[in-house]
């Protein structure tokens, strides 16, 4: 049976780990060879390595890092920060990463995603969003949040780009079908609601663009207990779940997670 | 040494790595003296069935294989490198595999909540034993990334199957030929265990 898979996203800023909490305050935690390695002897199902430098000139230290990963590595892994173009992509792929994910510029340029899919094939194009609840109705008038003008899950979720500093004002499901029409192979869908957090997953999120688009979904943002990935996978219908820091700080081991969920009827690889 | 072959296909650096790392001595190449006379030849891959062989017929490499195949050299095929020892795919209708072993590849059958492509790690059950999986006990769990699964009319050549939508061909052996839909280079210790059994066959 396929399982759910359990990922670690590791932020790398000039080759190193770091870990952005709400894409600020960076912390320095190792190098991404070892942090790799011993996500992979715990049970890892995948690894995420999100490139933060993301300037050009940073392009080769990233291939080289890929390289260094892929040496020693024997899982899946995907590279994501700062890829703008084919060439990007292939720099990376053919350094050993398995796929590549992009997102500002996908949404900049979402013809990207179709002649990524075309070079490399879908299953290499992971498209990351970075989705927030609207902060308006449908209409355009405000949420005030008083006398029940609250948010609900009409109002949508906004894509936001830049590392969460720009609103594009799309919404997240158009955008997901969108990119998906066009070979995205799979979705890594960061709540900025949630990220940070420790309060769980968006599930209302994760799940509606689960339902929206046939490729996989990875949640992410806001894991804090075993139970949010429990809730992911199941009411969330995600595909995967990723968390960060909660490993990196050893809050929770993976093979704690897996654990649970095996024992919770979760399809797990342990 | 292990020959690897080089023809532009998706993801080949980390086969190698693989290889590397079990102390095995392993090139990408696509000159066939070095195809020829490795010990060893993998055909790696990812990506599409039609493009995958147009590539292999435009290095001329097409010959190569078919004698690597012939010559009793262990040979292994990798994820597409599986498909492409069949006759065809219904993912490039019209255009012709290896036909080393004979039989189609078909897309794997949509479903309620069935995601394609198949990603991720599943399970894999020993319909005829198999020497890839020597030491490897039944369930164990490896790699998949695949739209496209081969259906080889000899039944009797699947080693491995895993289950999406159906029972679907995971590894085949026939003699001196092996293929994995799967990723073994991409599969942890069970992945590693796999490449290191198949080095140790030997030519027949």
């Amino acid at each position: 049976m396929l399982t759910k898979r359990i990922i670690p996203c590791l932020d790398v800023k000039n080759g190193r780990v770091v870990k952005g909490i709400n894409f600020v305050n960076l912390r320095d935690a190792g190098d991404p060879v070892e942090a790799g390695e011993a996500y992979s002897r715990e049970g890892a199902d995948e690894l995420v390595f999100l490139d933060i430098t993301a300037t050009s000139d940073a392009r080769a230290t990233v291939a080289d890092m890929v390289r260094r990963v892929a040496q020693r590595v024997f899982i899946p892994f995907t590279v994501g920060g700062g890829i703008r173009t084919v060439e990007d992509m292939k720099a990376i792929l053919r350094e050993g990463a398995d796929k590549v994910s992009v997102n500002s510029a996908a949404l900049l340029n979402p013809q990207l995603i179709a002649d990524g899919a075309e070079t490399f094939g879908s299953q290499c194009i992971v498209l990351a969003v970075d989705a927030k609840r609207r902060s308006c109705h449908r209409d355009g008038t405000p949420i005030t949040g008083e006398n029940g003008d609250v948010w609900t899950k009409d109002d949508g979720w906004t894509v936001y780009r830049s590392g969460g500093r720009i609103d594009t004002g799309l919404d997240a499901l158009e955008w997901v079908r969108k990119a998906v029409g066009l070979g995205a192979g799979e979705i890594l869908l960061t709540s900025m609601d949630a990220d940070g957090t420790k309060a769980g997953y968006d599930l209302a999120l994760t799940r509606a663009v689960a339902d929206e688009v046939p490729v996989p979904v990875i949640a992410s943002g806001g894991a804090g207990t075993k139970e949010h990935f429990y809730e992911a996978l199941t009411e969330g219908h995600a595909d995967a779940a990723l968390a960060a820091s909660l490993f990196h700080y050893r809050e929770l081991t993976i093979r704690e997670v897996k654990e649970y969920l095996k024992d919770s009827g979760i399809p797990v690889r342990l | 040494m292990t020959a690897i072959i080089d023809y532009d296909a998706g993801n080949v650096r980390s086969v190698l790595n693989a290889m590397k790392s079990l102390g095995e001595e392993a090139v990408l190449t696509s000159d066939p003296e070095e195809i020829l006379g490795a010990d060893h030849v993998i055909i790696p891959g990812e990506g599409a069935f039609g493009m995958a062989m147009e590539k292999i017929r435009q290095r001329r490499l097409e010959e190569v294989i078919l004698e690597v195949a012939a010559s009793g050299t262990p040979f292994l095929g990798i994820c597409i490198g599986q498909q492409l020892l069949f006759d065809a795919s219904e993912e490039s209708p019209g255009v012709k595999g290896l036909g080393i072993l004979h039989g189609t590849c078909r897309k794997i059958k949509e479903g309620e909540g069935r995601k394609i492509p198949e990603i991720g790690w599943n399970d894999l059950s020993y319909p005829n034993p198999g020497r890839l999986f020597r030491g490897i006990p039944e369930h164990s769990f490896v790699y998949f990334v695949h739209s496209y699964y081969a259906c080889p009319d000899d039944l009797s050549i699947v080693t491995a199957a895993n289950e999406y939508g159906g029972t679907l061909t995971a590894s085949v052996e026939k003699d001196n030929v092996f293929a994995c839909q799967f990723h073994p280079e991409k599969s942890a210790e069970v992945g590693r265990k796999i490449l290191s059994n198949f080095l140790e066959v030997s030519k027949c």
